[in-house]
């Protein structure tokens, strides 16, 4: 099992992320996380789906993804060739200067502080998140939210070209629908 | 405006636009603005008597003739009795479309009366669906729908219209080429794949077609006795491929699978080549998937990427069309045949020592009642192979798959997928309205023909005038078959004490229908030729048959096909093969 993301981008239809849901939920795979939101597009939503599974088990997942009509173009973010973070606001039952020194090394702040407790912001990857956290614990975590990742890939070639070819959607009017396939 | 029209006129014009000649139905308050302009539309509309009847008539209507099935329910129950139908079309890859009328858009989420979110409960066991809530979309979303449905590999797609949407006006126009940036099934193959495919061919000395129902789907049978010509090798068809390859045919060794004949059951255990076009490795067939022909190298040939690898890795992929993929394989294996052509006499060696020792066969009921069996194969030889067979599901199913000899593609219809019981009488029924010309005969059994016979009503009403005969073993016979066989003939719950309650004869009578009762050997052949000669009403035959009856060859749930059982803790010979 190893952790792969998926950047999957959508149709804007209502019930998109219902079938999402629904196909991850009735095919048995889990979500470690699930980050939905906008595009360059305002037609196209992007998702970025965080899963384990066993490598050859992505493909499956990919072509079951695929089958769904809202869902434009998938591609895998790999670690190498992306950049993927998250965000994190963790609540400690500190005081500013028991933990300023802590949340050095990645791009973190204290947002808020008042009755012995602060709040900290933190955008990086997971497991920097999750070593901060670590750090944290033994003044007590009275509340943590954290987003799903998102993630874009290197270079200068974006998503939605990327898919567009692989998909033959650029180059091909063959999908075009024809009178033959109406009754 | 003088061309404004309401959702509901749009929605009528729009099915007219897609061609649709005939649809199932029945109206309630959230869909009866719609049934206002039907009732001036050139459309037939069928009025049955359960929506699961229009559900089954529709797809047992496509099943036939290829085109999309079309049934119309209104809100709330009228939707969720579409629920089994449309998950059964998503199973076997039926083409439907499937209107609901949805309550009010205002009310939509405050649990109104007749409120069901069909979008939602349906998503999983469809290809796609739409809840319409705006008049303008309307056409738009048929004309998408039927492209979705009939395109690709075909599929259920509902569309669900809150009533507002169909009282409000509206313009009309119907897309006729409407562009979906997610939907975009590959036709063509890869011409590499095809390729690699015609070299393993080429390499084997063991291979067998694994046919699917996708062949039939995709027109292709024609296509598929060329190629498996010319490749000269062994053809199983799964349940649902039945008819795609002629049983009569010398190369076929029949249907592979928990009941299918030890000869192609074998042949997919001992091949060194699984040439799978449009099947899906359906547990049914691999039985133990771990154990199933670990020799076999898979091209894998399906319109659907998502079958790829998704049970058996696939040595060689081909994503398309089957007709294409097909035609494109015939001149690229002559073309290998030329370099390398490889000798399968010992092969079919095996194989047709198998299929002589091993032929599909039944032991007649000692006690002189009738054998279902005989029932069955002597319904499917006074018929012939033009008519058409729509079997329940149980032993009657696997009896009909094993003793019809079919010929033709779309003359053999069935709930393979699903297993839906009540399938056979509404299915019938559509099939008969595609094809008015064509005997159709339901082989039902006495379990399923109670869940959905009251669609007979809608036959004799109509005019649409089906057979049905009733294998009536007074069991749930099936369940009772694995009672018999693991848990030591304790028939908890399988006896249904059929024989006189109901008076299936009386009740058929009693529906519009002609009612006739076969209960010995001498009368089969003559009560047969009497319901074949009935043209201008439904015919039901209550057959009484013997009720210990199994079906065999059987591979257990579970375990491997090399444990293939010829009839009771009887296993083949195998030492006697040269395997
Ligand atoms: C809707 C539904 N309920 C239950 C089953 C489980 N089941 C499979 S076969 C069968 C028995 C069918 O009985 P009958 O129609 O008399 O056919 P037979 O096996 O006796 O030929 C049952 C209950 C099913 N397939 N479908
Ligand atoms: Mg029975």
């Amino acid at each position: 099992m190893a952790q792969h993301t998926l950047a999957v981008l959508v149709e804007n239809s209502p019930g998109v992320l219902a079938r999402v849901a629904s196909l991850f939920s009735r095919r048995g795979y889990n979500i470690d996380s699930l980050a939905v939101g906008p595009t360059e597009d305002p037609k196209v939503s992007r998702m970025t789906i965080v899963l384990n599974l066993e490598g050859h088990a992505l493909d499956q997942v990919s072509a079951q993804l695929f089958k769904l009509v809202n869902v434009i173009g998938i591609q895998e973010m790999k670690e190498s060739g992306s950049r993927q973070r998250e965000l994190l606001f963790v609540k400690v039952a500190a005081k500013r200067s028991e933990i300023e020194s802590l949340i050095g090394g990645i791009p973190a702040e204290i947002v808020d502080e008042r009755d012995g407790s602060c709040i900290i912001q933190a955008v990086a990857s997971n497991k920097d998140l999750a070593e901060l956290v670590k750090k944290l614990e033994k003044f007590g975590i009275r509340e943590l939210v954290q987003s799903g990742a998102i993630a874009i890939e290197f270079g200068a070639k974006t998503l939605a070209e990327q898919t567009a070819i692989e998909t033959g959607l650029a180059t091909s009017d063959t999908h075009q629908q024809t009178q033959d396939y109406q009754n | 405006m003088s061309n404004e029209i309401t959702g509901a006129q749009s929605l009528v014009r729009a099915l007219e636009e897609a061609g649709v000649d005939v649809m199932f139905g029945i109206p309630g308050g959230a869909i009866l603005p719609a049934y206002d302009p039907i009732y001036d539309s050139k459309i037939r509309h069928i009025l049955v008597r359960h929506e699961q009847g229009a559900g089954h008539a529709a797809t047992g209507y496509a099943q036939v003739t290829g085109k999309a099935g079309v049934c119309i329910a209104t809100s709330g129950p009228g939707a969720t009795n579409l629920v089994t139908p449309l998950a059964d079309a998503h199973m076997d890859s039926v083409p439907v479309v499937a209107i609901t009328g949805q309550v009010p858009a205002p009310a939509i989420g405050t649990d109104a009366f007749q409120e069901a979110d069909i979008r939602g409960i349906t998503m999983p066991v469809t290809k796609h669906n739409y809840l319409i809530t705006d008049p303008a979309d309307i056409p738009r979303a048929i004309s998408e729908a039927f492209y979705i449905a009939n395109s690709g590999r075909p599929g259920p797609v509902l569309v669900d219209i809150a009533k507002d949407a169909l009282q409000k006006m509206t313009t009309f126009s119907y897309p006729k080429r409407a562009e979906l940036r997610g939907y975009r099934p590959q036709i063509e193959p890869n011409s590499e794949s095809i390729k690699d495919a015609a070299a393993l061919i080429a390499q084997s000395s063991k291979p067998v077609f694994y046919i699917g129902g996708g062949v039939i789907k995709a027109n292709a049978a024609k296509d598929l006795l060329k190629l498996a010509e010319v490749v000269g090798a062994p053809v199983v068809t799964t349940l649902m491929a039945r008819g795609a390859f002629p049983d009569s045919h010398p190369q076929h060794l029949g249907m592979p699978g928990m009941h299918g004949t030890v000869a192609a059951v074998t042949a997919l255990q001992k091949a060194d080549l699984l040439i799978t076009l449009g099947a899906r490795f359906d547990d049914r067939v691999t039985g133990k998937l771990s154990t199933f022909a670990v020799n076999a190298k898979v091209i894998h040939a399906d319109i659907d990427p998502a079958e790829i690898g998704k049970n058996r890795y696939a040595d060689v992929p081909v994503i398309g069309d089957l007709g294409p993929t097909i035609r494109a394989l015939v001149p690229a294996v002559e073309a290998e045949f030329k370099k390398n052509k490889p000798d399968l006499t010992t092969w079919w060696r095996q194989m047709n020592s198998l299929r002589t020792t091993y032929p599909l066969g039944y032991n007649e009921p000692s006690d002189g009642s009738l054998s279902p069996q005989y029932v069955i194969e002597r319904i499917g030889q006074l018929t012939g192979p033009d008519a058409v067979y729509v079997a329940g599901v149980g032993q009657h199913q696997m009896w009909a798959s094993q003793f019809i000899k079919y010929e033709k593609p779309r003359t053999w219809l069935n709930s393979g997928g699903l297993g839906t019981m009540g399938y056979a009488v509404p299915a019938a029924m559509g099939a008969k309205v595609g094809l008015p010309d064509t005997p159709v005969w339901a082989i039902d059994g006495d379990g399923c023909f109670q869940m959905t016979n009251q669609e007979l009503v809608t036959c004799a009403l109509n005019n649409i005038p089906i057979k049905v005969a009733i294998i009536n073993n007074e069991s749930l016979g099936m369940v009772r078959q694995w009672q018999t066989l693991f848990y030591q003939g304790r028939y908890s719950n399988t006896d249904l004490n059929s024989k006189r309650v109901p008076d299936f004869a009386k009740l058929a009578e009693a529906m519009g229908c002609v009612g006739l009762l076969c209960e010995s050997k001498g009368d089969v052949d003559r009560i047969i030729k009497e319901a074949n000669a009935i043209n201008d009403a439904p015919v039901v035959v209550d057959f009484s048959v013997h009720r210990d009856a199994m079906v065999w060859p059987m591979v257990a749930a579970g375990t491997s096909n090399d444990d293939i059982m010829i009839a009771r803790e009887m296993a083949p010979d195998w030492d006697s093969q040269e395997l």
